[in-house]
């Protein structure tokens, strides 16, 4: 390949320098992970794998098990995509199939809007309004007829772990009803008119067509959704009552990951205390990025299959 | 018509029922939110909100000005860094990222943006807190700029892709250098689509409260150095909300209704820049 | 008559698949020459070759010389950024600099050549270029409107004053009429024409009417090779090669 003289040493000026920023972001990136394992190390040295199954957190006697806030991410998380995934796909479905040309725009742009509501005032809303609503007039009636079954036993004092469970799941709606919508946009229109045009009903349609095409899709937007609920701070602290205590009922309070370390590091004293702390970052950070990765790759799978036509 | 059986045609018109249910089940939070804020927050909304100090418990009044004053503040000096961090990563991933270490820095970028923000706030107290022995502005936004810088990669390299091969063929075949093509002509085509990303990123850290937690900490007073503890919107409303007092309620609305003012404002003129500078 | 041009023995290859193989030509100073094949033929890939357009496609390889102002372009010490002021090109599809005005678009060659110029220095060779390539009396009070609100056949007249306003000594052209409607073309064959005095330019086309209205010479390619060059007169009415012929009176491409 032959190169030209002057001005060429210009334009690889350039591209080294755009180079060095980008870079500088892959550094960024790195040094965080290695500012996470270093301040984690202290107390991944004393506790070791059992940090994570250990029920105890006591900052007195500096015993530090991080089990109580992992339940409680998780199990808000799943009670978020119980709730989110199936109005999501539900209003994509609408959105897309049944919902006339004039409402398309409007619907997207509201569900935009709620993505863009910062998450302190979804939790200040929850801490108002939706923990009292729930409390008086969901919670203490079912935990009054049904309290013998172990979820739905009190007391009930309104943070709980299906507060949380429930903004969480108003929070990711938006993103998976927007890859919802993206790839029940991939369906053939083809294969749609053909079972409509052998006498199929809209509903019919739907089940055979977009039930076949679709699940891997939809299942991909779960996962994403998944990602986001993991690491919501602000709102899931903020009505999840911030007790580090493994309890079965939804209606009782109980702690997250990110709301320990939100709660409590300005208060940690002590290097392994901190240390405990980032640590429960560090697991927060490997399990979202873990959870992005598979979502990433259900979904670049699918896209890749569609338009391959399958 | 009694081809189609009874029951499916009743399956299909229940169905659709309970579709358009959840679409109004889905929409119905955002309106209840809105109504909330403005009811609730409207009743607190008095001059003296965006201009005065907060006053101590007990006493009536006070605003949030100093949290605006330093909201922007930390905004802007996450923007600082992270709009040429971000837009020249952006510019160098469009034009020059084909080989390995695009791929790495592409993927550091989709991670970064994956990861929760309260981890982003540890990074910003392990980076500035811990060797300066105290909270500052400083801390706060390098905090923020992680979040900001992946969004505007991300932006600023697709909407340089969206710049059709034309137009740098027609540049280059003017005889104008390649780095000049792609500063003064491939750049702008794109810019307004990249100060769009900008502005919607700056929409989401200006709303961003846990990395803020235990990096800017906050402040009852004005601003004195940006290596001092810094007030910010985010926080004021958190800390109001937690509180046990009446009064400071209904502060928390008051401050969620100006700081859900800031994010759409911003985000309607990123949108408004979007369509009209095509 | 001297020679703007002279391609000896051009190659060239696509990764392992050649495309050009032993073009010879000359082409003459201020002569209009029409490059004309069926699809595939490499035309266009030639006279790509002639301004360097090419250095910027990976796996493209050339063998042979391009003299020009009697040295040739594929040599090291070679700019091709000066090599395309001299040596212009216009596209087929009419690409003006989308959010710029009219006078930036045909300015902008000038702004970034290196040279400071005042204002007014810039608006003098935006009028001239404007009116060499017959915009100036449609433009003249427009010149802030965004070059991408003209019409199609406007906006490849923007294009060729764009390349004029670099002041150029040949104009490529790669088939600059294909995407235009008749009147348009025909205005363009016009203005190719009038240029014809001060500008060596190079046609590619695929439309053999109007290679025999607008040049002097024709050259013929068939499946990368040159098959025949001569007066457009010559290849039109009497053509030496069977493939010529064959050509011009469709019997394929």
């Amino acid at each position: 390949m032959r190169r030209g003289a002057p001005g060429n040493p210009k334009d690889a000026l350039f591209e080294r320098t755009t180079a060095v920023f980008a870079f500088g972001v892959l550094f960024l990136a790195v040094l965080l992970f290695a500012l996470l394992v270093r301040e984690s190390l202290p107390s991944i040295r004393k506790f070791g794998a059992a940090f994570l199954v250990t029920g105890t957190w006591d900052p007195v006697a500096e015993s530090f098990g991080a089990l109580p806030f992992l339940y409680g991410t998780v199990v808000s998380s799943f009670i978020a995509l119980l709730i989110a995934v199936p109005l999501a796909v539900g209003s994509a479905i609408f959105i897309n199939e049944f919902a006339p040309e004039w409402l398309k725009a409007p619907v997207g742009f509201l569900a935009e809007l709620l993505a863009a509501v910062p998450s302190v005032i979804y939790g200040l809303w929850g801490i108002f309004v939706l923990v009292p609503v729930l409390r008086d007039y969901l919670m203490k009636p079912v935990a009054d007829h049904l309290g013998w079954i172990p979820f739905f036993r009190g007391p009930v004092y309104g943070p709980s772990m299906l507060a949380a469970g429930m903004l969480l799941s108003i929070m990711i709606i938006p993103f998976i009803l927007s890859v919802s919508r993206e790839v029940l946009a991939t369906v053939p229109r083809i294969q749609k008119e053909a079972v409509l045009s052998l006498g199929g009903t809209h509903w019919e349609m739907i089940r055979i067509v977009i039930g076949q095409h679709c699940i891997p899709g939809i299942f991909g937007a779960t996962v994403l959704g998944l990602g986001r609920a993991l690491g919501e701070t602000m709102a899931v602290t903020m009505v999840i009552g911030n007790r580090p205590d493994i309890l079965l009922s939804i209606f009782q309070p109980g702690h997250s990951m990110a709301g320990a370390i939100a709660n409590e590091f300005t208060e940690a004293t002590g290097e392994l205390y901190l240390s405990a702390l980032v640590e429960i970052g560090l697991v927060l950070f490997l399990l979202t990025f873990v959870v992005n990765l598979a979502a990433k790759g259900i979904l670049k799978t699918m896209v890749s299959r569609a338009s391959r036509g399958i | 018509m009694h081809a189609i059986a009874f029951r499916r045609r009743a399956a299909d018109r229940a169905t659709k029922v309970l579709f358009a249910l959840c679409a109004f089940a889905v929409v119905l939070p955002l309106f209840l939110i809105l109504f909330d804020l403005l009811w609730k927050g409207a009743r607190e909304l008095k001059w003296t909100l965006v201009t005065d100090l907060p006053h101590p418990v007990g006493e009536p009044g006070g605003g949030i000005a100093n949290g605006i004053l330093g909201t922007l503040t930390i905004a802007g000096l996450a923007m600082a860094g992270g709009i040429p961090l971000g837009v020249m990563s952006g510019i160098y991933l469009a034009e020059y990222g084909r080989g390995k270490f695009a791929s790495a820095v592409r993927f550091s970028v989709d991670m970064l943006a994956g990861v929760p923000s309260i981890i982003l706030g540890i990074f910003g107290y392990v980076l500035w807190v811990l060797p300066m022995k105290r909270f500052s502005a400083w801390a706060a936004a390098s905090a923020l700029a992680m979040i900001f810088i992946p969004t505007v990669v991300r932006t600023t390299e697709e909407m340089l892709k969206t710049v059709p091969v034309s137009v740098r063929e027609g540049a280059l075949a003017l005889g104008i250098e390649r780095w000049k093509t792609t500063l003064f002509i491939t750049v702008r085509t794109a810019s307004a689509g990249i100060l769009t990303g900008i502005l919607l990123a700056m929409a989401r850290i200006i709303g961003e409260t846990a990395p803020l937690l235990f990096t800017a900490l906050g402040n009852q007073f004005w601003q004195t150095g940006l290596d001092q503890p810094i007030a910010a919107i985010p926080l004021q409303v958190f800390n109001y909300a937690i509180s046990p007092y009446d009064d400071w309620h209904d502060k928390a609305w008051a401050g969620a209704l100006v700081l859900i003012g800031m994010v759409l404002v911003i985000s309607t003129a990123a949108r408004y820049i979007a369509r009209v500078k095509k | 008559m001297d020679n703007a041009l002279q391609v000896k023995d051009l190659c060239a290859w696509f990764g392992e698949h050649q495309v050009l193989k032993n073009i010879t030509m000359d082409i003459r100073r201020n002569s209009v020459t029409s490059v004309m094949g069926p699809s595939g033929c490499g035309k266009s890939t030639f006279i790509r070759c002639l301004n360097r357009m090419h250095d910027l496609t990976p796996g493209f390889r050339v063998s042979g010389e391009v003299f020009f102002d009697g040295r040739n372009i594929y040599t090291d010490r070679i700019d091709p950024v000066l090599l395309r002021r001299k040596v212009g090109m216009v596209f087929q599809q009419p690409n003006p600099f989308p959010r710029m005005s009219v006078f930036e678009n045909v300015a902008v060659g000038l702004k970034f050549n290196g040279k400071k110029r005042s204002r007014s220095e810039m608006a003098d060779v935006v009028e001239k270029s404007l009116r060499m390539a017959a915009l100036w009396d449609e433009l003249s009070d427009h010149l802030d409107r965004p070059g991408t609100s003209l019409s199609g056949g406007q906006q490849q007249r923007l294009c060729i004053a764009r390349a004029l306003a670099v002041e150029p000594e040949i104009l490529l052209m790669d088939e600059p009429c294909s995407a235009l409607d008749p009147t348009s073309s025909a205005r363009i064959e016009d203005l190719i024409e009038d240029l014809s005095d001060k500008y060596t330019i190079v046609v590619v086309t695929h439309n053999m009417q109007q290679a025999g209205r607008i040049s002097d010479s024709v050259a013929f390619f068939l499946l990368g090779e040159l098959i025949e060059m001569d007066t457009a007169a010559k290849i039109f009415t009497n053509p030496a090669d069977k493939r010529t012929e064959e050509y011009i009176t469709g019997r394929f491409g």
